[in-house]
């Protein structure tokens, strides 16, 4: 045949790093509307509706500050523990919603991607803006709380002067929580037994990720290795750092967060984009 | 601008390996031996053991091909009919063709985008009204949020659906989601649309509006139509260009009339074969059918009557295990030229159990009341003890043609438009073996 001109090209092959942004913008239209679905489904026929963002971390918070501070005496630096807590789980658990939520992607929408063609990469995008909004809720009764302590006790609290970066930390943390998410189902579609990791893992990564015990206290008892090498310890100490100006951060941690994160979020997709094609026939 | 005729998408090489059994099992060592074979910059050792994707014949390999070295080509404006038997690699092809799933070898190049109708309202949200729901397809079919604004009222007017359109789905009928699917896609405007199977839902009115609107899309906006079915007369009058494919691999490519011609002939070249030599068959097989014959009044074998004569079927058998022929049940379905089932009959439902089979059953019609035309029959048999299990199930296994009469003795020939009424009635044989 003469000049062949092809517009698209389906082949078993794709380049790995091929990462298709283009066409991921052609498709920014669904992105928003998954997340407007996700919303508006959200508090269907539920009675509590959007309260039970509120509820799960404000009782949360109040039964680790009874149990780790009252009980076992854990100290907060000069930090109320319930505060403490609070400020750590808000930040937590908007990692835990997007790892746990993106990490079943293949497996929850095999049915519609069995059916039709999108970029997959869509579906746990979607997810972890639609998880900003419930952070945005926890973060606004965290904000309440923050403000009856600053105004009415006099503990004498004040956020450091680089909480301007706070939206820069919860950036990361997405992009922690997509990559790894992202990985884990690429290879739930292979070996279910993740899903299995995934659910008790991410509550035994929570008590190493400084969420209830302070850094500080495990530097106190010389068990440091056990949270230096995770970023989810550095992305909470420094979230309560920016927050409630309480806690040390070292240049290490934050330097070892970024390349993780960044790192994790690029393998992530590549893995992703890899399985995506062929993922139907294993599942 | 370009040509009507050019072409607008090629297929090339194109094959399908999966893997049967249960996938986990020794998944890691195949996929370490796929990795050392691609670090040591050799063939995938499994690439090359597949089998042609026959079901009915156990193979030796784990891995089969559903679909081995597919290549055509269609041009723009052309409506092209996949046809073949279930299994023959059918919805593979689309899958690949829609981008579901990757093809393990070849490639497909397109001009312009494909969007698929593979099953009608996937990702509806039960939770959402309609109108959110137009719009989340659309955008799922890959319509940008503009387009679709843009056709809103054309959809919902298409659709029927404009009283419900602000209720959730989950309140709609299933006739009613269905048309508000078909209506999102059909103003999807790709160049070119994928469609497998949809039109079996529907009502027949919604059905004869879809092929309509199919039929539209291609002539009025040149744009290329590919469908798959199993009904022959629709691929016949819908399609302009037809592709046969059997046991994944194509083995006919022509006009859709032709098409059809060459896949029913084969089928029929089949019944002709010793039927115990035919491989196509389910079943456990402790009974096989051998030979299906057609008997007249007179006892002679035939294979032609007029409507509305005596006729007996007589199926006869080979037994390769003792079996208590109280569970047996037999089944006999008849089909026209276009597979349309006309009627089945099957002894259970009559009541009938045979306490000695001599090598054959009969089934008996006084009066066959088929109109003219030709007709295939499907016979099968069964056991029923704790639930029913086929033993032998084969296709096509006799053709007959049946000629006009005049069955009401009113002087005139009855019209020759498959269907009518029938009876027939399976015999117990008392005599001795």
């Amino acid at each position: 045949m003469e000049k062949e001109k092809w517009l698209f090209n389906i082949s078993p092959k794709n380049n790995t790093f091929n990462l298709n942004l283009k066409e991921v913008w052609q498709y920014r239209d669904l992105l928003m509307l998954f997340v407007k679905r996700d919303v508006i489904t959200l508090y269907k026929q539920t009675i509590l509706g959007p309260l039970w963002y509120l509820i799960q971390p404000l009782f949360t918070s109040l039964i680790f500050t009874l149990v780790f501070n009252n009980v076992a005496g854990i100290k907060t630096g000069g930090i109320p523990p319930f505060l403490f807590n609070l400020a750590g789980i808000t930040t937590w658990n908007y990692f835990k919603e997007c790892l746990v939520a993106t990490s079943d992607t293949f497996k929850k929408n095999e049915q519609i991607f069995g059916k039709v063609y999108f970029p997959r990469i869509i579906m746990p995008m979607s997810i972890i803006i639609s998880n900003l909004l419930k952070f945005a809720i926890q973060l606004f009764i965290l904000i309440c709380f923050y403000l009856y302590y600053v105004f009415f006790t006099n503990s004498g609290i004040r956020p450091s002067e680089f909480l301007f970066l706070f939206p820069v930390l919860i950036v990361f943390m997405g992009m922690l929580g997509l990559g790894l998410g992202m990985l884990i189902s690429s290879m739930v579609t292979k070996y279910r037994d993740l899903t299995f990791l995934v659910s008790f893992g991410i509550q035994l990564l929570m008590y190493i990720s400084l969420v209830v015990i302070p850094l500080s206290l495990f530097q106190k008892k010389g068990v440091e290795w056990l949270v230096m090498y995770n970023p989810m310890g550095y992305i909470i100490e420094t979230a309560r750092f920016l927050l409630l100006n309480e806690g040390n951060i070292s240049q290490f941690g934050i330097a070892y967060t970024v390349i993780f994160s960044v790192l994790c979020l690029l393998f992530g997709t590549v893995i992703f984009n890899k399985t995506e094609k062929t993922f139907i026939d294993t599942i | 601008m370009m040509k009507q005729q050019d072409v607008i998408l090629k297929v090339e090489n194109v094959s399908k390996q999966y893997r049967l059994g249960v996938v986990g099992t020794g998944t890691i060592s195949h996929d370490l031996n796929r990795f050392l074979a691609k670090v040591t910059g050799k063939e995938d050792p499994y690439l090359k053991i597949g089998e042609s994707n026959d079901r009915s014949t156990k193979g030796t390999s784990e891995y089969v091909w559903a679909l081995k070295d597919i290549n055509f080509e269609v041009k723009r404006g052309e409506i092209l009919g996949i046809i073949g038997k279930n299994g023959a690699g059918k919805s593979t092809l689309l899958k690949i063709l829609s981008k579901v799933t990757g093809p393990t070898t070849g490639c497909i190049k397109y001009n312009g985008r494909i969007a698929s109708l593979l099953e009608v309202g996937t990702g509806f949200h039960p939770e959402m009204t309609g109108r959110e729901n137009i719009f989340l397809n659309g955008a799922i079919l890959g319509m940008t949020k503009k387009e679709i604004s843009h056709k809103l009222d054309e959809i919902i007017e298409f659709s029927g659906c404009e009283r419900y359109i602000d209720t959730p789905v989950k309140r709609y009928s299933s006739g009613m989601k269905v048309r508000l699917a078909f209506a999102v896609a059909a103003f999807l405007e790709p160049d070119i649309l994928v469609v497998d199977e949809v039109l079996a839902v529907g009502d027949a009115k919604f059905q004869k509006k879809a092929i309509g609107k199919m039929q539209d899309i291609s002539s009025q906006a040149g744009r290329t139509v590919l469908f798959v079915s199993h009904d022959m007369a629709a691929v016949q009058s819908l399609c302009t260009q037809g592709v046969l494919l059997e046991n994944g691999e194509i083995i006919f490519r022509g006009t859709s009339q032709d098409t059809v011609h060459f896949y029913l002939n084969a089928e029929r070249k089949k019944a002709s074969q010793n039927l115990l030599e035919r491989t196509d068959r389910r079943g456990s097989g402790e009974v096989r059918f051998s030979k299906v014959e057609m008997l007249n009044e007179f006892g002679n074998s035939v294979s032609e009557v007029i409507s509305g004569a005596y006729i007996k079927f007589r199926l006869h058998l080979v037994f390769y295990k003792t079996i208590n022929m109280k569970d047996l049940i037999f089944g006999l379905v008849i089909y026209d030229m276009n597979e349309v089932k006309i009627g089945d009959f099957y002894s259970d439902e009559m009541g009938i159990k045979f306490d000695k089979i001599k090598g054959y059953v009969d089934l008996e019609f006084p009066q066959l009341l088929l109109r003219g035309g030709k007709y295939s029959i499907v016979v099968v048999v069964q056991t029923n003890i704790f639930k029913v299990q086929q033993i032998d199930l084969v296709n096509g296994v006799f053709n007959f043609k049946v000629f006009p009469g005049d069955y009401w003795k009113s002087g005139k020939i009855n019209r020759a438009t498959n269907i009518a009424l029938i009876f027939g009635k399976y015999i117990n044989s008392k005599e001795p073996l």
